[in-house]
């Protein structure tokens, strides 16, 4: 008679599954705060130049975007584009699409719109002047520069 | 006695976590958030003549269409920009016929203090790249958040970031940012 059992056909245990769902439920929350949902489908190629005075964005719901880039799909050319909402638009759209970006707005908070402009660093400031000049047009002074932040090195 | 509540199989709650992680991952991006806010100025009136400024109070910065830099005339480098525009934006007392202009001036909380009257202005040619334009931009932000800085630590004794709201206004009256875009132009697109 021993103290200690020889092992006989005993099966190494299964590893417990029980908090699996709290590793799972973890990561879903971590993506969920990080990220946003995507609200258009983006018809242009944006590749954020990087600065080091950046400032964040406050009041999403508060901000317009203006995309400028170079069309994803290659058969459109490689000619510099904007995109407002889904679609291409032109310079002459921008006014149209302020006013409609004012319109879903409260009264009250309609002179706190901003525009983001996200736009590609390649592209030439030609193109970025005109929205510009379009936006001092109608009246949407309030313009953010859309950088990624640079780290110190 | 109550009746013991039979545990509830638990193994498919990581399924649906699964779900919903996935889910998320497809629908959401990693936005970018960060940016340079600017305001722009309203069209300008053509009923009214634009004031006259003193050359001395003007620090004229040209970016070309080959992305290169034109400080008052000389060709500057990026890297130099910021102590440039530190340097010329730094009120002299007294006087000094090199730099801008200088007036007292009595701000609530700081006192008196010399503020420059010196103004900056960026002009960009149409075939400049974006890119270039930010990094201009953004060092002469960071020119006024050191200047900023430097009153701040000789007033409260902090950094500007950690000011509260009314000495921040108090060191903003202090220290404009007075960076004008010019009215584009094309300055040889050709």
């Amino acid at each position: 008679m021993s103290r200690f059992k020889k092992g006989g056909d005993k099966e190494t245990p299964a590893v417990s599954t029980a908090s699996l769902p709290d590793i799972i439920f973890m990561l879903l929350f971590f993506f969920m705060v990080t990220t946003v949902m995507r609200e258009t489908e983006l018809l242009v190629k944006v590749n954020p130049t990087s600065a080091k005075e950046v400032s964040k964005l406050e009041k999403k719901s508060l901000v317009s975007f203006i995309y400028i880039g170079e069309p994803v799909q290659g058969k459109l050319g490689t000619n510099t584009r904007i995109q407002l909402n889904d679609t291409f638009g032109t310079v002459d759209d921008i006014s149209d699409f302020i006013a409609v970006e004012k319109e879903a707005r409260d009264e009250a908070d309609r002179k706190f719109l901003t525009t983001s402009l996200k736009v590609d660093k390649d592209t030439k400031m030609g193109i970025v002047t005109d929205v510009k000049q379009e936006l001092r047009k109608v009246g949407a002074f309030k313009i953010n520069y859309s950088v990624t932040e640079q780290r110190e090195d | 006695m109550a009746r013991k509540t039979p545990e509830f199989n638990a193994s498919s709650m990581a399924d649906i976590a699964f779900l919903l992680l996935i889910f998320f991952l497809v629908t959401t991006t990693m936005d970018v958030t960060t940016g340079i806010n600017r305001k722009l100025p309203p069209p300008p009136d053509p009923s009214v003549k634009p004031p006259d400024i003193k050359d001395r109070n003007i620090m004229n910065i040209l970016v070309s269409k080959s992305d290169r830099l034109l400080v008052n005339g000389k060709p500057g480098q990026l890297e130099n920009l910021k102590e440039d525009v530190i340097k010329f934006m730094t009120p002299h007392f007294p006087d000094d016929p090199a730099f801008p202009e200088v007036k007292e001036e009595t701000i609530d909380l700081i006192g008196t203090v010399y503020k420059s009257r010196g103004i900056i202005s960026l002009k960009n040619d149409r075939g400049t790249s974006y890119d270039m334009y930010i990094q201009v931009q953004d060092n002469i932000a960071q020119a006024f958040t050191q200047l900023k800085d430097e009153l701040s630590d000789k007033k409260f004794g902090r950094k500007y970031a950690d000011l509260n709201e009314d000495e921040a206004k108090a060191i903003n009256a202090a220290v404009p940012v007075p960076v004008s875009e010019a009215e584009p132009e094309d300055v040889g697109t050709k």
